[in-house]
């Protein structure tokens, strides 16, 4: 595989020089701390022209080795116009983990912080509409979570069932 | 089953309680969702006023499976993704995992990844362009484009023993290598489908019917397809001129002369010209890797040391087989860094990217896989808000829509 990243590197701007980076095979990562995750990708945004959110997920280091946080939701920002890429990192804690929403910034963040929801419980303060999309309304649980097992007895037995007479 | 409790739209819940709306249930079972997708549409006579989708009825857990399956079995579950175009899934795989574990695999293998990732757009285009015809009424587009998908079903076969499951790439190389066979069916089919194209272009370029069911529906503007993160042919139908393949070639994609299809208007008839123009540009890339093929191997060696030997050295020699063990046995297996990667490939459907989190044992701690299908659905409402019932179906084609992606 050729190395991507000649064109993905530039050095981080002044505004955020107080912020932790790293890079690891070209790639570029920022650690914002929660209560300023929404400024900064503003200024990604509109200041930087990292105009689209390729992708948004999160990562549950629970059982990872020496980690500091349980969350670490990655937002994973381009730019259109130089093809420069930009992960944003934010580290979340239980209980109750939650960080303000993306959609005033990009409308495509809609289905991909449900679906974080979804899978890994972060709320996000500020969505218009945070409703599971994958998993059936009903599902009590967050099943990407590490502490979630891959086998066993689970929800699917708990469902109520619909005769043909009732549904 | 009782219908799900489905918000609206802020805007919309006013107009929700005016009398005269229709709530329209479509799908998951409906021909012309061709997978199982759930629409909740509110009409105004026949005009859409808005589309609650709901998904999730082929969700089966991959990101969960792929924390419990080593790098190598993973590929298998791939396939199962956007099940119109596996190899370039296995492609798409394969290159994060060794961006992570930082290997450069030999030349003759980054081509043949070229040739059969550019082999199964052309799989999935004439799939999404033949279906998208089949759902406005042209049938004869249908069978023309399934006629040559066919032959790329036979050459998939020759390549790698599988039609649909293929499972082709390995860490650092290969399952098999091209045979003779294999190559001069792909030759034959390349002078044989620049035809079939045209024949398909006659049929639906000034196809009356067709025109008038795409053109102006489901317009989306440069800006609100960047702002929905949307990418592949349908940012590319709206004026975002990005293609990873040009913009952060992987693979050799480096070493071909190939252009980036765009159109401006970013109507269902846009996207349908830019997968029929990207199916020309796949043809000319696979001809360029076919003639240019490198010689030398498909598979780097055993010196690096996360690479399955070749079954003839598992067989005959103890260091093959003590390798093989070290490989596949539950507690040993690949050792990756402490680290985490996001690579990209420029899939038929999108950008499809994996973000893996390694924690230095056999089996990724995450592997979160971006869908193009999901992000590209969730801009669905978005589209179809003003455009007729019948328009539906044409927005979905254009988008074409997997559902084995979107759920996962």
């Amino acid at each position: 595989m050729s190395d991507v990243s000649s064109n993905t590197m530039d050095a981080l701007p002044a505004e955020f020089a107080d912020l932790l980076s790293s890079e690891f095979r070209g790639q570029r990562r920022i650690v914002v701390p929660a209560d300023r995750l929404i400024e900064v990708l503003k200024t990604l945004k509109e200041k930087l022209g990292y105009d689209l959110l390729a992708d948004l997920t999160c990562v549950d280091y629970l059982t990872y080795r020496d980690a500091q946080h349980r969350f670490g939701l990655v937002y994973n920002l381009a730019n259109t116009e130089t093809n420069q890429r930009l992960i944003v990192r934010c580290f979340l804690d239980d209980p109750e983990p939650t960080v303000p929403s993306a959609v005033p910034l990009w409308a495509g963040a809609n289905w991909l912080e449900r679906e974080v929801w979804d899978l890994f419980g972060i709320r996000f303060a500020g969505h218009p509409d945070l409703r599971r999309v994958l998993l059936p309304e009903g599902f009590a649980s967050h099943p990407l979570r590490k502490d979630y097992p891959l086998q066993g007895r689970g929800e699917r037995h708990n469902l109520p069932v619909i005769t043909r007479a009732e549904g | 089953m009782p219908l799900s409790p489905l918000s609206p739209s802020a805007e919309l819940a006013a107009d929700r309680t005016q009398p005269y709306l229709w709530t329209m249930n479509f799908g998951p079972q409906h021909p012309a969702m061709h997978t199982t997708l759930r629409l909740v549409l509110t009409l105004d006579g026949e005009t859409v006023i808005d589309a609650v989708p709901d998904i999730g009825y082929l969700h089966s857990g991959f990101e969960k499976l792929a924390e419990h399956l080593d790098y190598n079995q993973y590929v298998a579950v791939t396939d199962r993704m956007n099940y119109v175009s596996p190899l370039a899934n296995n492609v798409a795989w394969h290159c994060a995992v060794e961006k992570l574990l930082g290997i450069e695999t030999p030349r003759r293998c980054q081509y043949i990844r070229v040739i059969v990732a550019e082999l199964s757009r052309i799989t999935d285009h004439l799939l999404a362009l033949g279906a998208m015809g089949l759902d406005t009424g042209a049938f004869t587009h249908f069978i023309y484009a399934y006629s040559a998908r066919e032959d790329l079903y036979d050459i998939f076969e020759a390549i790698c023993g599988a039609r649909l499951t293929t499972s082709y790439t390995r860490v650092g190389g290969l399952k098999l290598d091209l045979s003779p066979t294999a190559l001069q069916m792909i030759r034959d089919f390349l002078r044989r489908f620049p035809r079939t194209l045209e024949d398909m272009a006659r049929l639906l370029h000034q196809n009356r019917i067709f025109v008038d069911r795409t053109r102006g529906i489901g317009v989306l503007s440069k800006e609100d397809a960047i702002n929905l993160s949307c990418s592949g042919p349908v940012a590319r139908a709206s004026g975002v001129t990005r293609d990873l393949r040009r913009d952060e070639p992987y693979l050799a994609y480096g070493d071909f002369d190939f252009d980036v299809c765009c159109d401006r208007r970013g109507d269902c008839f846009a996207r349908y010209l830019v997968r029929m123009d990207e199916m020309r540009e796949s043809v000319k890339i696979v001809q360029q890797a076919i003639e240019n093929l490198p010689a030398g191997p498909v598979n780097l060696g055993d010196q690096a040391r996360s690479i399955l030997p070749q079954k003839t050295a598992v067989y005959t020699t103890i260091e093959g087989l003590i390798t093989h063990f070290e490989l596949v046995m539950s507690n040993r297996g690949i050792k990756v860094p402490c680290e985490e990667v996001y690579a990209a490939t420029e899939a038929p459907n999108g950008e499809l990217g994996f973000y893996l989190v390694g924690d230095g044992g056999p089996r990724a701690y995450r592997a979160r896989c971006r869908p193009p299908s999901f992000i590209h659905f969730a801009a669905f409402p978005h589209l179809i808000r003003g455009h007729t019932v019948s328009d539906v179906v044409a927005v979905l084609g254009s988008l074409n829509i997997i559902a084995a992606e979107l759920d996962r």
